[in-house]
């Protein structure tokens, strides 16, 4: 019968070069991105280096001892803005993971891809300042407070994310596969953090004092949030870098494939 | 008339573009045989024609109907053969062709689907052998008597005479004319061989060129 | 629905049958891991009944983790989880029978070889029921979470090690609590409400852990 060399659709006449071209732009140009984030860095930039001068002015500084701790409590707004940017980057990539899976968009998987080393960071400078508090506070380097198991567990859920990340050839099965981890280790979060609470009320005697107090002074409050507003712009500025890093990646990942497959 | 129909169809495998602005139309009772050189993306086609993976673009429809509407609906009236026999060593290949007669057919005479289906593929006296023992060509013909062990209209065939003998071959061109008499539809990979009767044959080389023209 | 449920369990189950000695593999690592303890802290009695609880579960978590690594492995590799994932049953339905049948030749076995190490640890004999009864609550949950790892790890380099670290600090709420269990049940307090928590956790992870796995499927196949 008939036999067909190019499509047996009438209108399908073999590569459609600029059909192709749109599709194409929606996953591998993402020039418009490029663009912008290449204006925004600067700017990043230099919010960072500003607030954190301030901030650490403020808090080195300007702000009173604590009447208790000393001057130990200058930890805090190092130990504290950490914490909170760890629990912030992992919420930020399972939104992104959630964006990536219903809409299909590369930049989001690339968020979250990018976000995880800074957030796995974050966690490892709360523990390290925690530890370092623990010290004069506690008499000991690790105490198995609450608090600081959570975000012991928080960083491996965040060294899961990177290693399965990493774990395949193909770059997208790895966002795919870490899209789906991170949103279940985002519900297990709340479920982690409770029971941790729990066990440690059932196990540790009540003597133990609390790294944060309830009440916290004002004198002591704006350089802590001075503080917090530098790391998160902080990681805005990091979190464009890799991006754009991460896409130039791709690009050459894909003359390489180029190559290999002769076109 | 039900048909089988895939527009402008692309696909991306590891970041690079297999094939792109595909078409093609089956018939029921008609064949398509996917002709091309080693990386065109044959396989790729029918793995997207069975739904395992996505197209990046295009559209494929059943009868009028977006498949990825109704994905489980699809499922249910494709078979698929890829390249790996799916034959667990430790099961006989009745137990192997029963569960998946079973899974898909229903358990009531999956038993008798089973024993026809391995006299179709010329295997029967292979019954009771557990998997292991089976050589390449005895696995192949155990995976074939599986799209025939419960039927569905829509037969996604990926280089199916690999490591087949002639007697095989000819079996598979039976069972494969028989489905097309029942109206039936069916999609294959192929190098060399005589092509069945009346087959339509896409040549996927001529939408893999021109691409680097495209994107970064 | 209920049909292929039992058909996928049945050819599970006789798999690990036909398999033997590697099904119960990750018995005689629990076993193993348990009997281990004794030599690394000391045979003082106290000690070890005081620890028996933690100990019995820890090796309880790692030996399941261990039977995980080959759930989807096999079908993944000969081309099976393709067909399952065409077959026209839901995934969500495949996963379940699955996870069903991986309890049934390994969390079960570790139920009822428990008990015989807790006897060895000298366990406070008000404890055993706790430990049943947790353990029974407990190991469904943990084969269903693993279940998740188990379909990530599918095609990636070093599944193994990478399954730990995904699978281990999610199951860190059922170890808390199903050794809370057994302590409050050795030391003469309520059962109940930790038994209770640990069925909200065994329904929040069948209500979510199938879902997930299936989607961590389709994906490993496309």
């Amino acid at each position: 019968m008939k036999s067909y060399k190019k499509g047996p659709h009438p209108r399908a006449r073999g590569p459609d070069i600029r059909g192709a071209g749109n599709i194409m732009h929606r996953f591998a140009n993402p020039n418009r991105f490029m663009r912008l984030s290449q204006r925004a860095v600067p700017w990043f930039a230099a919010l960072t280096v500003v607030l954190l001068a301030a901030g650490l002015y403020l808090a080195l500084v300007a702000s009173p001892a604590d009447y208790q701790q000393g001057e130990t409590v200058r930890i805090m707004y190092v130990h504290v803005p950490s914490a909170w940017m760890a629990m912030f980057c992992y919420s930020g990539m399972a939104a992104a993971a959630a964006v990536g899976m219903i809409w299909k968009h590369p930049l989001a998987d690339l968020a979250a891809k990018s976000t995880a080393p800074i957030g796995a960071c974050f966690t490892f400078l709360a523990l390290l300042t925690g530890s370092l508090w623990g010290k004069p506070m506690w008499g000991a380097w690790w105490v198995w407070d609450a608090r600081l198991t959570s975000v012991l567990v928080l960083f491996f859920l965040y060294l899961g994310y990177i290693a399965l990340n990493n774990a395949f050839d193909d770059p997208a099965r790895g966002a795919k596969a870490s899209s789906i981890l991170v949103l279940v280790g985002f519900v297990n979060v709340p479920i982690i953090k409770f029971s941790v609470d729990w066990w440690n009320t059932l196990h540790q005697p009540a003597s133990i004092a609390r790294v944060e107090g309830p009440a916290i002074h004002a004198s002591m409050l704006w350089p802590l949030l001075v503080m917090a507003a530098g790391f998160t712009t902080y990681y805005l500025w990091v979190l464009l870098v890799r991006m754009r890093g991460e896409i130039v990646a791709g690009k050459i990942r894909a003359l390489r494939l180029r190559q290999v497959h002769g076109l | 008339m039900t048909d089988f129909v895939g527009r402008q169809l692309v696909c991306v495998r590891g970041g690079r573009v297999v094939f792109a602005d595909l078409g093609f139309r089956v018939e029921a009772g008609g064949a398509l045989v996917l002709a091309g050189p080693n990386g065109s993306g044959k396989s790729s086609l029918l793995r997207l024609m069975a739904g395992l993976a996505h197209p990046a673009g295009g559209v494929l429809a059943w009868g009028g109907e977006d498949v990825a509407g109704d994905p489980a609906t699809h499922r249910a009236r494709v078979h698929y053969v890829g390249h790996l026999d799916a034959v667990k060593p430790d099961l006989t290949v009745a137990e192997n062709l029963v569960f998946w007669a079973a899974l898909r057919g229903g358990s009531d005479g999956a038993g008798a689907r089973t024993r026809t289906a391995l006299e179709a593929f010329g295997i029967p006296h292979l019954a009771d052998v557990p998997g292991r023992y089976l050589s390449a060509g005895q696995r192949r013909r155990l995976n074939l008597a599986r799209i025939l062990a419960a039927p569905a209209p829509l037969w996604l065939l990926d280089e199916p005479k690999t490591a087949l003998d002639t007697d095989a071959a000819g079996r598979v061109d039976a069972a494969v004319a028989s489905h097309r008499a029942e109206g039936g539809m069916v999609v294959m990979s192929m190098h060399g061989g005589s092509l069945p009767e009346g087959a339509v044959v896409l040549d996927l080389a001529a939408f893999n060129a021109g691409l680097e023209a495209v994107g970064c | 629905m209920l049909n292929p449920l039992l058909i996928l369990i049945r050819r599970d189950l006789r798999l690990a049958v036909r398999q033997g000695m590697d099904s119960m593999m990750a018995l005689v690592f629990f076993v193993l891991a348990v009997v281990l303890f004794p030599f690394g802290v000391g045979p003082e009695a106290n000690v070890l009944a005081r620890i028996a609880a933690g100990v019995i579960w820890v090796a309880a978590l790692l030996a399941s983790m261990l039977a995980l690594e080959r759930l989807f492995q096999a079908d993944y590799e000969d081309g099976s989880l393709e067909l399952l994932v065409l077959a026209p049953v839901p995934m969500e339905v495949v996963v379940a029978a699955k996870i069903a049948a991986h309890w049934l030749t390994t969390g079960l076995p570790l139920m009822a070889a428990a008990p015989l190490l807790a006897v060895l640890l000298g366990m406070e004999a008000g404890g055993f029921a706790g430990l049943l009864a947790a353990l029974a609550l407990g190991t469904p949950s943990l084969s269903l979470i693993g279940a998740v790892g188990a379909a990530l790890i599918l095609g990636s380099r070093r599944g193994g090690v990478l399954l730990s670290l995904l699978i281990l600090p999610l199951y860190i709420p059922v170890l808390i609590f199903g050794v809370a269990a057994v302590d409050a049940a050795a030391g003469g307090y309520a059962l109940q409400p930790h038994l209770l928590v640990l069925t909200g956790l065994l329904l929040a992870a069948l209500a979510l852990a199938p879902w997930a796995a299936a989607a961590a499927l389709r994906q490993a196949v496309e």
